[in-house]
């Protein structure tokens, strides 16, 4: 420990969340601490306890919420046991936050000048003064004509334009120590990229201390001075990043090293199973595919003249940022929207021209997994009609048979039996994850569309589900499109990846050679802003995750 | 990290599963469904609860104030006021039971088809709603029930249709969100077809906003047949309605309140119990 005072010091921090049956403690005796200028980030999983610490830290904790012991030192004063109203004095001035998400922590109906000044008048702020100081935090934060937008409102910019006034309100009076609680999870990975770097000038411009919390390893390890490993509401492991990386001791930080996949090296991929009579050459072929959308009476072209081939039991990855087109191209895939132009054979057929009934026919041979697996199950229904529910579309078996196939799939995609009479609510995000890819199994499909499939995931589940994926891959001969702006899981899954940018294919070719060698600026924009990409060559090689013994 | 090693380690996520699980009713709810279920219990077995008749007075007991003998008095003819109230629950109960159901089974209906198909007859449907819902909805009903003739059912049916419009608006709106979560589009893609996926997934889903409306409407019917048959719409004398008790009891409000005063609360009650049952369906988590 330095022998300056720790802006930020937390000694057996414990807190308590109350519970029908009396208080569940959520935090058990943390402590670490953070110098000027450092980053120290809370990484885990969702439910570990990493943000419940930081909302103690800051005095925020929801009402249900108590802090049991600890101390709480800011520039080593005990703040634990300040109230609410001497706690305002300081939240904003001395430690402030940069939330989550972006869409809903701006006032929807104030304009961005008004927020910002807010936390300035608060804090006593001369009011002659505001006005520029406002002006002069939006440049600081990168913002373009700072004078437009301090008459705007939330719903006028991006997502990452919101960040960035979200940011400048925490460093509006510099305060000494930033909690940003996963600032970037909502953003896309190069939007993620700019918004990290904003946060590390800011930081090294004025000393501040920076206290981190993210779910991924990757963001971590390029950002932060030091890792504080979560688990179960305990500190697993804490150290400089370096070491905890290249030597992680706690098998907890071995497993999440091992999950994350910034630091998975390519899998070996199946090699493609043989011709089959009666097959057409691909699975896929989407030939000038062209979608445009009437927007305010005019023609918006989201996807203008995609192409691209899936070979049969191979991946094909689509990959691109927001509004690349990456979306509209899957839908049309899978028969959702009916194309301004262009063809799209899969198996042969041309699925363009069906209509009606034979379309209804042709999609037991092609099915979506959804990326939200808690929008995309109906929560009424219990697990195994939610699985068996297409039997009854199309061969309708008796209620005996279909059980007995329900429960044959639920097995093969590890899913415990005891689950198929609970309804979704009752079951963790990787578990319906393992239902919808059950319920896209059942009908016996040649090809799996999985859109942003793993995305909603954390860490250690996506790679469950991955391997997962791959297994059934093995085991069925099963073709997928995978989409997913991440390109770390792009690599361990796909053979072949095509990057859209607006609506057009920037580059296209097998996996390794897109990623080893890529000829298009959006590519190598995309793959540089790969969280933990900056590390990646001080890293040891570590195996990827071993596709036994990971069912639960 | 040694320490508690007892406590158990519950996280944020497994206590915000575990909290709606608890049954903790308040106790106004409590009351509400207490007054609902005497009020169907008057309606099914009003024998066990009185020994009067609901519609036979006894000569020489006219107007008698609440005593011991008559709990709530006696009316102009001396029928006991609390035996009329009684009998009287099965004739409201029935009629909003059914003015409730015309508007539940049509407006579900018509909200289903104008929010699933779309297009002209999603317009079609919908202006027609609009139309309806402009008019009072007491008007509504006086207008239907001309057409249809005097009397309790056609009170009752009156009431429901006029109450058609508000439940298929409502409708509409919940099928038009359920449709466009990833769940629907799911089914459709797994090869359920236009009916199948509105019986297995639409419906269900739309229900429970529209089954809270329900709730709600039954206290409005009560309300609603009791103020037609005060208007001499509804069931003709000597039926104990209670809407007619009121408009019976009306030339002697002056001398005798309780003719007036207790099937006026019964009708109060039964409203607002009705009100925070349907409360309540709006609270439940989904």
């Amino acid at each position: 420990m330095n022998a300056v005072t720790p802006v930020l010091e937390l000694e057996n921090l414990a807190v308590s969340y109350r519970a029908p049956g009396g208080w569940g403690r959520v935090v058990h005796d943390v402590s670490f601490s953070i110098g000027a200028g450092e980053v120290v980030a809370l990484v885990g999983e969702s439910g570990s306890g990493k943000t419940t610490t930081a909302q103690a830290v800051i005095g925020l904790l929801p009402g249900n919420g108590r802090r049991d012991h600890g101390a709480i030192r800011l520039n080593g004063v005990d703040i634990a046991p300040w109230s609410q109203s001497r706690l305002d004095g300081i939240r904003g001035a001395r430690i402030s936050l940069i939330p989550q998400d972006p869409g809903t922590s701006l006032n929807p109906v104030r304009t961005i000048g008004s927020q910002v000044a807010e936390i300035l008048s608060l804090h006593h702020v001369d009011r002659r003064e505001i006005p520029d100081r406002v002006l002069e935090l939006l440049r600081r934060v990168g913002l373009s004509d700072p004078g437009l937008r301090v008459r705007q409102y939330p719903h006028e910019l991006s997502g990452g334009m919101r960040q960035r006034v979200l940011i400048a309100i925490a460093i509006a009076l510099e305060p000494a120590l930033i909690i940003a609680d996963e600032p970037t999870s909502a953003l896309d990975v190069t939007v993620q990229r700019r918004i990290l770097d904003l946060i590390d000038e800011l930081r090294e411009g004025h000393d501040t201390a920076v206290l981190f919390v993210t779910h991924d390893l990757g963001v971590a390890a390029d950002r932060a001075n030091r890792l504080v490993i979560f688990q179960g509401g305990r500190i697993q492991e804490q150290g400089d990043t370096a070491s905890v990386l290249r030597a992680p001791q706690s098998p907890y930080a071995r497993r999440l090293l091992a999950d994350a996949p910034a630091f998975v090296k390519p899998a070996t991929r199946p090699a493609p199973p043989p011709p089959r009579a009666g097959r057409a050459a691909h699975a896929i072929v989407v030939d000038g595919l062209v979608q445009d959308f009437a927007q305010g009476g005019k023609a918006f072209r989201a996807v203008d003249g995609v192409s691209f081939t899936v070979p049969w039991g191979t991946t094909h990855a689509l990959v691109g940022e927001s509004g690349s087109g990456k979306t509209t191209t899957v839908r049309s895939v899978v028969g959702f929207n009916r194309p301004s132009g262009g063809r799209i054979l899969i198996d042969g057929t041309d699925l363009t021209q069906l209509h009606g009934e034979a379309l209804r026919q042709f999609r037991r041979k092609i099915q979506l997994v959804y990326q939200n697996p808690f929008a995309s199950l109906d929560p009424r229904q219990s697990v195994a009609d939610i699985i068996g529910e297409p039997l009854l579309n199309y061969d309708k078996p008796s209620t005996a048979e279909r059980l007995r196939k329900v429960a044959a799939l639920a097995e093969r995609v590890g899913l415990d039996q005891a689950l198929l009479a609970r309804k979704p609510q009752a079951l963790s995000g990787g578990q319906r994850q393992r239902v919808a890819i059950a319920r896209a199994l059942v009908l016996d499909p040649q090809i799996l569309v999985l859109d942003e499939a793993v995305s909603a995931l954390d860490v250690t589940v996506q790679a469950q589900i991955l391997g997962l994926l791959d297994d059934l891959q093995r085991e069925l001969g099963l073709t997928y499109l995978f989409i997913s702006h991440d390109l770390a899981v792009v690599r361990g899954i796909s053979d072949t990846v095509t990057v859209l940018s607006q609506g057009r294919v920037a580059e296209s070719g097998p996996v390794e050679q897109v990623f080893v060698t890529p000829t298009s600026p959006v590519t190598r924009e995309l793959l540089d802003a790969i969280p933990g990409h900056r590390r990646d060559s001080s890293l040891p090689d570590i195996a990827p995750p071993s596709l036994e013994g990971i069912r639960p | 990290m040694s320490g508690s090693r007892t406590t158990e380690v519950v996280s944020p996520d497994t206590i915000a599963l575990r909290r709606p699980r608890l049954p903790r009713i308040a106790p106004g709810l409590l009351l509400a469904w207490a007054v609902i279920l005497l009020a169907l219990l008057w309606a099914l077995l009003p024998w066990i609860f009185t020994s009067y008749s609901g519609t036979i007075g006894t000569a020489g007991q006219q107007l008698r104030a609440p005593s011991a003998l008559h709990w709530l008095g006696t009316d102009q003819i001396g029928r006991d006021v609390y035996a009329r109230i009684i009998y009287g629950a099965r004739h409201s109960l029935t009629g909003a039971f059914l003015a409730v159901a015309v508007g539940l089974l049509a407006g579900t209906w018509f909200g289903l088809i104008a929010g699933s198909v779309g297009g002209w007859v999603d317009d079609v449907i919908m202006r027609f709603v609009d139309v309806m819902l402009s008019i009072p909805s007491l008007l509504l009903s006086l207008s239907i029930i001309i057409l249809l003739g005097f009397g309790e059912l056609d009170a009752a049916v009156a009431v429901g249709i006029a109450s058609v419009a508000r439940f298929a608006r409502l409708m509409r709106s919940e099928v038009v969100r359920v449709r466009r979560s990833d769940y629907v589009e799911a089914a459709f893609g797994s090869g359920g077809s236009f009916s199948a996926v509105l019986w297995r997934h639409v419906l269900p889903n739309s229900m429970t906003a529209v089954v809270s409306l329900a709730a709600l409407q039954f206290g409005t019917a009560i309300l609603a047949i009791a103020t037609l048959g005060f208007l001499g719409y509804g069931a003709p004398p000597p039926t104990p309605e209670w809407g007619l008790l009121i408009a019976e009891g009306r030339d002697y409000v002056a001398t005798a309140w309780w003719l007036t005063g207790f099937p006026g609360l019964a009708v109060v009650l039964v409203v607002l119990a009705a009100n925070r049952i349907s409360h309540s369906f709006g609270q439940e988590p989904v």
